[in-house]
């Protein structure tokens, strides 16, 4: 099946969304942006390409009546045994990586010793791990990097103290492994995995295997061919294919919010380290836009930054915040100041959860100003970006467009970090689809 | 960014930095020829009148430009910053102040003389009399300030042109005559208006020659390049004339040629968008910033900074017949003298006789005065013209405040941003 793929290449993370030739969207993928564009495009094309095949193993199992009923816990466990294989095969690779490291290290005389102590932590990392993607357990991440590092962090610790070895030099070890594996571009089997994930699938769960088997194989044989790729972000330059390929960010926002809100005359993105307010037609197409200059205090960075000083995680930051019953007002402009500031409220005796609340609003009150800047908000408003998903921003925001604008409606899609590359993959679809038109063939 | 070499001079080009050089060695060299040096700024620049005593023009708006095009404004606004000027102030005075504390080094090395006289002609900016004041205090000179109503109404009234030739009778000449020591001769005033009015004459042709749809000049870019003789120290000289009268020969062949503006690079290619821009350029980027337009095929076929020194396309010209009339009318209709209707008036019709297909404003963030309303005057535009609008921020010649990546990329939205609106319209 003809395929287009968009890539948003953001500060913090890299995201891609295949569309199929009618623009139905098949699937989503996201990765953290690491250093590497080349290898987080590539990540987040391949959990694109993972997702858009869950979707036609759905499809092809809802057509098999006696699987019929069965179909979300099918893919649901499918999914997980998928993850854990992928999961397994990198963590082979950082036990391989860290093992050729050992022997750099130039702190540990004895590097025997040293080897021996990962040997072990990979054995403790191997089996905690996988009872992390046993069925029903909620993960915190499903990045490598998140899981693999926090269970190698305990286990060597642990090793660390029973050893005498140096935790630093395991520390260090880990570190230069890690970044190794992250950067290199993802093996591509993945049909073996999907196959090997259905076998545990079986063996877990009593479904009958040659039942299971026929659709998820017929949906493996359909061929996902790359028609036509666009990319965006900040990182777009970076993205190995032609100019014409690349389409600026607001663009793409503006469309991918349409084509989510076909009714959306105004977008709020708050990404990582960019605010935009954009203002569309009733085609997705941009009348005007105004993003922060100089400076990205009031982006999702400034509550990475806050999370920090806090010693929090910033996903705690929106709910804590929830719990505010008081409005304490902070009023720096700059991410710096406003940590200062946090800590002055804290030693006059505000309440956390006060002063986080204030934070929230701090951010959103900047995002006002640019909103108006770009001509304010009118009806149907689209609120997007990693910032979209924490409860306490999105609070603040109704209160105040309600308290400037009236009442306006309000989108909030779960999936709203995908807005980018949804735009992106549908201006590489109407592309792909011309350039098809134009020479009567296969524009790939 | 081409190296020095490979950028391409035309003639004009050349006599213009051969002007420009001269004018900065008769500055230095005023210890041997005696000569009075007057400091004045380029809105309300009275060069004719300044002529007429023999004195020398020197501009500290031109040398904060030099300066921040050879990269050295930066060090010289640190300086400036040392010395307890606020980071918020505008950069080209803490520039100046910074030229000064290093021994106030004019652009071709040599030292520039402090001047005999502060000519301060008020047109618009009120950091122009803070930064006067400031030069005052350093240098202990006679300064003279010429007040030049504000047309907050859009109208320049009989009063105020004869509020304007008063203070230009009672005040600038005789302290002109003080200093310099040489008569007011009217007549000798009448030769330079002509003079001047022949070279604008030239100056409007250029200007207008963007109306051609693949247009033989960026009037942006290019412009400042332009207008720099008539916006300095050679307005009423015969240089000028000459050099207004070979830059027209160029463009007229460019015309012919069917070539595009001369870019750094080379010709440019293809014009895919044609732009007209509110506010100054950076400078101390200037060539990136350039880059930015002309490799997407952007050229600016109008701007309003261009007009900042007098606004000869809208027609007005010196006028030897009525020579202190003229040079009131002048100073009150400088760009930065209009009120904001007036502004949007002039990029409404620019957008719409140029047939642009978009305004983009590069509000200067150090500039309090005139940023000041560019977002209002902006959406009016929008309005009015319906056509797209951009809004970028950058710095006159402070360096820290020029952030590319965000500059390129806000450009390359707003470009992406016309393409789209224009295939919207084709497919209608």
């Amino acid at each position: 099946m003809k395929c287009y793929i968009g890539i948003d290449l953001g500060s913090t993370t890299t995201k891609a969304v295949i569309v199929d030739e009618g623009g139905e969207a098949l699937g989503h993928g996201i990765t953290n942006s690491r250093s590497n564009y080349d290898t987080a495009s590539k990540v987040a094309k391949m959990e694109a390409v993972i997702s858009t095949r869950l979707t036609l193993f759905r499809q092809r199992l809802k057509c098999t009546p006696e699987l019929k009923d069965d179909t979300s816990q099918l893919l649901t466990e499918l999914e997980r045994c998928f993850r854990l294989e992928l999961f397994l095969e990198q963590l082979e690779e950082l036990h391989r990586a860290c093992a050729n490291n050992a022997g750099t290290v130039s702190t540990v005389d004895d590097r025997d010793a040293l080897r021996e102590a990962l040997e072990e932590i990979f054995q403790s990392l191997a089996q905690k791990l996988e009872s992390l993607f046993a069925p029903g357990v909620a993960r915190k991440s499903n990045f490598f990097r998140d899981l693999a590092g926090s269970a190698y962090m305990q286990a060597s610790e642990e090793v660390a103290k029973q050893t005498g070895l140096s935790f630093d030099a395991l520390l260090n070890v880990y570190d230069k492994s890690i970044i190794q594996v992250e950067s290199r571009p993802p093996s591509a089997n993945l049909d073996e995995k999907f196959l090997a994930a259905l076998d545990r699938v079986t063996e877990e769960t009593g479904f009958d295997r040659e039942r299971v088997r026929k659709p998820v194989q017929d949906a493996l044989k359909e061929d996902i061919e790359e028609c036509y790729t666009v990319g965006t972000g900040y990182g777009r330059v970076r993205l190995p294919f032609p100019k014409e390929h690349i389409r600026s960010e607001i663009l793409c926002h503006g469309l991918g919010a349409h084509l989510m809100y076909p009714g959306t005359r105004t977008v709020l993105d708050i990404g990582g380290q960019d605010t935009k307010g954009i203002q569309v037609d009733d085609t997705g197409i941009v009348a005007n836009f105004q993003m922060n200059d100089r400076c990205a205090a009031g982006c999702g960075r400034y509550l990475g930054y806050i999370a920090d000083e806090m010693n929090m995680g910033l996903h705690e930051l929106g709910p804590m915040a929830m719990k505010s019953t008081r409005t304490v007002r902070i009023n720096s402009t700059c991410t710096v100041f406003a940590g200062a500031e946090l800590r002055d409220r804290l030693a006059l005796g505000e309440k956390r959860e006060d002063i986080i609340a204030g934070l929230h609003r701090a951010i959103v009150l900047r995002a006002m100003s640019i909103i108006s800047r770009s001509g304010g908000v009118s009806n149907e408003f689209t609120f997007t970006g990693g910032v979209a998903k924490n409860e306490a921003a999105v609070k603040e925001l109704r209160k105040l467009v309600v308290e400037n604008y009236g009442d306006v409606t309000i989108n909030i899609d779960p999936d709203s970090i995908y807005t980018g590359a949804l735009g992106a993959a549908e201006f590489a679809r109407r592309s792909g689809t011309q350039a098809s038109l134009a020479t009567g063939g296969n524009p790939s | 960014m081409s190296k020095e070499s490979e950028v391409v001079k035309e003639s004009s080009m050349l006599m213009q930095k051969e002007m420009i050089a001269d004018n900065y060695e008769a500055l230095t060299s005023t210890a041997e020829s005696g000569r009075k040096v007057a400091s004045t700024f380029v809105p309300g620049n009275l060069n004719e009148l300044i002529m007429c005593f023999g004195m020398l023009n020197n501009l500290p708006e031109i040398n904060a430009i030099q300066n921040g095009m050879r990269k050295k404004s930066g060090a010289m606004i640190m300086d400036a910053e040392r010395n307890g000027h606020s980071e918020d102030v505008c950069t080209y005075v803490k520039a100046d102040i910074g030229q000064m504390s290093k021994g106030n080094i004019a652009p071709n090395g040599k030292p520039m003389p402090a001047p005999d006289l502060l000519l301060l002609s008020y047109t618009g900016c009120f950091t122009f009399m803070k930064w006067f004041e400031l030069l005052r205090h350093e240098h202990g000179c006679e300064t003279v300030m010429l007040q030049v109503p504000y047309t907050g109404d859009g109208v320049i009234t009989d009063n105020m042109r004869s509020y304007v030739i008063k203070q230009l009778k009672e005040e600038v000449i005789p302290a002109m005559e003080r200093v310099s020591g040489v008569k007011f001769d009217i007549d000798r005033l009448r030769e330079n208006l002509r003079r001047s009015a022949e070279a604008e004459d030239n100056l409007v042709w250029v200007l207008e020659s963007a109306k051609n749809v693949r247009s033989p000049i960026d009037a942006y870019f290019g412009g400042v390049y332009y207008i720099g003789p008539i916006f300095t120290a050679f307005r009423g000289t015969r240089e000028a004339i000459d050099y207004y009268r070979v830059l027209r020969g160029e463009i007229e062949q460019r015309i012919e040629q069917q070539l595009g503006p001369v870019t750094p690079e080379d010709d440019m290619e293809e014009e895919r968008y044609r732009l007209v821009v509110e506010g100054p350029p950076n400078w101390t980027s200037f060539r990136d910033f350039w880059k930015m337009f002309y490799d997407e095929g952007a050229v600016v076929v109008a701007s309003t900074y261009t007009k900042v020194g007098g606004v000869y396309d809208q027609g007005f010209r010196h006028d030897p017949d009525h020579p202190l009339e003229s040079l009131a009318e002048y100073c009150l209709g400088c760009y930065t003298n209009r009120n904001l209707p007036n502004r949007v008036d002039m990029l409404v019709n620019y957008v719409n006789d140029f047939q642009a297909d978009g305004l983009l404003v590069n509000s200067i963030k150090s500039c309090n005065s005139f940023s000041a309303g560019q977002l209002m005057m902006m959406q009016q535009v929008e309005k009015r013209s319906g056509k797209p609008a951009a809004f970028i921020e950058t710095d006159l010649v402070d360096p820290r405040y020029f952030s590319a990546a965000n500059v390129k990329n806000r450009l390359e939205s707003y470009f992406q941003m016309i393409e789209q609106k224009r295939s919207r319209i084709e497919a209608a």
